[in-house]
């Protein structure tokens, strides 16, 4: 008797979900878009010279000519790469790491208080260092993304690792899965959640870190084109870098979220409607 | 035959939670333990299990000592512990695993339907309620065939009118299969509805009390005056194993009952 009554409110449900789904982000959108369009008009009524403050369609010219120069590509691949590689190696390192520390509690003694000292070290320190070991071309700025990427995901990982139900476990002993067996059917689907908040954490920290790779003597990359708009005087190039930098940081975050979704549908998660 | 000898269980910290456990358990019987709360009943059943081992005599299936999870021996806790990343039909052929795919499928079709649960085998199992994910790990739990199936309080966390359901279902499940059943719970009518034999089990440390034979037919009528009779009887050595005294049954009934051979 029921069931006539949902299969008719299904199509509805599912069109209005359709266009959620659509005007939501877009809801996100209202308040740049209000703000820089304020912005232009303060600036073309006059009310401001614009000068160390531009307005949107001066970012938007720098923003085309760099396009069309092939500047915004090349710096923007140069960053790109460097966070890409910075980012698998602490990922690498952090999981790996991570899971040990979790799993046993005799790694866990031995290595966790190294690393959480070295975790407080702040990490530009390193800069000179790994200057001095690794040169001042990529592989200094890779492992510095690499350190700044590594320790989210380490923590992430332990924590969750360390907090896997043990009742779930036990399920796992009384169907007789062995050690390997136990990883993949029960430890791994039951730290994926903590371990994509893991991963998006040390993601961000990634796109910190190639800013002060960069700043640190770099020829390309969005870091230099800040510098080098600093040096020159260029605010709107300052800006559009900095726009850049905001565009490539959602959308790599988004990559993320889309790619462990389908691994994440079971989650009982707090639905906002 | 499944045959606890002298088992017992002291933790590394000195307590000991079972002392000389000695029971044997007839295939296909309903053994159903009861007990206060922390008398060890449920500690018995996880020796039984092999997840912890007993640490003086030992546990023995046909033969053989069990110190690790036997594949003839399921158990079914008192949450359900589904794992919420699998479907509802992936968590009953959990066990399944290296079994061919089409057989693995039909005995999770079959398997659900028993329980009848067929509509949410695409369901996650934070989708059912209570009773149901309670269904469903029984399932998982039968599915790879056990000689003996453990249940530790298993209905404990349902309402009245779901956990009748579920003791009705057990016993349905049960006359398929015949698996030796050996149960935990504290609920003296739940004892009495299913169980064979009842043991009572005095705490500190856990050991048998009292066992009381309990051959009613099937199925049980709880209104019936023999229920309440083998009810009085349980809750008296119940009571007398907690040291309360006072037993509710006299001597004289009991040996009246007896002559009359209605229970053993």
């Amino acid at each position: 008797m029921t069931a006539g009554v949902e299969q008719a409110g299904v199509p509805q449900a599912a069109s209005k979900a359709g266009a959620a789904r659509v005007l939501r982000p877009a809801l996100g959108l209202l308040l740049p878009i209000a703000l820089a369009v304020l912005w232009e008009i303060a600036v073309r009524m006059g009310f401001s010279n614009g000068r160390l403050v531009p307005p949107p369609s001066v970012i938007w010219n720098t923003f085309a000519d760099l396009a069309a120069t092939g500047e915004l590509q090349q710096h923007a691949f140069a960053t790109i790469w460097r966070v890409a590689w910075g980012f698998l190696f602490g990922v690498l390192a952090g999981t790996i790491l991570g899971a040990i520390a979790g799993y046993s509690a005799l790694t866990y003694r031995l290595l966790d208080p190294t690393l959480q000292g070295l975790r407080a070290v702040p990490s530009i320190a390193w800069v000179p260092l790994f200057i001095l070991w690794f040169g001042i071309f990529e592989a200094s700025k890779i492992i510095l993304i690499a350190v700044g990427v590594f320790f989210p995901v380490y923590l992430g990982v332990m924590g969750a690792v360390l907090s896997v139900d043990r009742k779930i476990v036990e399920v796992g002993r009384v169907f007789r899965l062995s050690g390997l067996a136990m990883v993949r059917r029960i430890l791994l689907p039951a730290v994926m959640p903590a371990y994509v908040i893991a991963l998006r954490a040390g993601l961000g920290l990634g796109w910190m870190f190639v800013l002060a790779a960069e700043f640190l003597g770099a020829s390309t990359g969005l870091g230099f084109l800040l510098i080098d708009g600093q040096q020159l005087g260029k605010p709107a190039q300052i800006v559009a870098a900095i726009v850049a930098f905001a565009i490539l940081g959602k959308a790599s975050d988004w990559l993320i979220v889309l790619v462990s979704s389908p691994f994440l549908r079971w989650e009982d998660r707090f639905a906002r409607a | 035959m499944l045959v606890l000898d002298r088992v017992g269980k002291t933790y590394p910290n000195g307590v000991r939670a079972l002392d000389g456990i000695s029971l044997a358990v007839a295939p296909g019987e309903i053994f159903v333990t009861i007990g206060g709360s922390g008398c060890g009943k449920s500690t018995m059943l996880r020796t039984i299990s092999g997840l912890d081992p007993p640490t003086q005599g030992r546990v023995v299936l046909d033969g053989t000592i069990i110190t690790a999870p036997h594949e003839q021996i399921g158990i079914v806790f008192q949450e359900p512990r589904l794992l919420p990343w699998l479907h509802v039909a992936d968590n009953v052929g959990f066990g399944l695993e290296g079994y061919p795919k089409l057989e693995r499928r039909m005995r999770v079709a079959g398997a659900l339907d028993r329980v009848g649960l067929t509509d949410k085998a695409r369901v996650w199992p934070r989708e059912l309620s209570g009773g149901q994910a309670q269904r469903v790990a029984i399932a998982r739990a039968l599915v790879p065939r056990p000689q003996v199936l453990l249940l530790d309080e298993p209905f404990s966390a349902l309402d009245a009118f779901t956990r009748a359901d579920l003791q009705d279902h057990l016993l349905d499940l049960w006359a398929d299969l015949k698996p030796t059943l050996v149960m935990v719970t504290h609920d003296v009518e739940e004892a009495i509805v299913l169980a064979d034999r009842i043991m009572v089990l005095r705490a500190h440390p856990g050991r048998v009390y009292e066992e009381i034979a309990c051959d009613l037919p099937r199925p049980r009528d709880r209104q019936s005056a023999a229920f309440d009779f083998v009810k009085r009887r349980v809750l008296a050595a119940l009571d007398r194993s907690l040291d309360r005294g006072a037993p509710t049954v006299e001597e004289g009934e009991t040996r009246a009952a007896a002559g009359g051979g209605l229970w053993w």
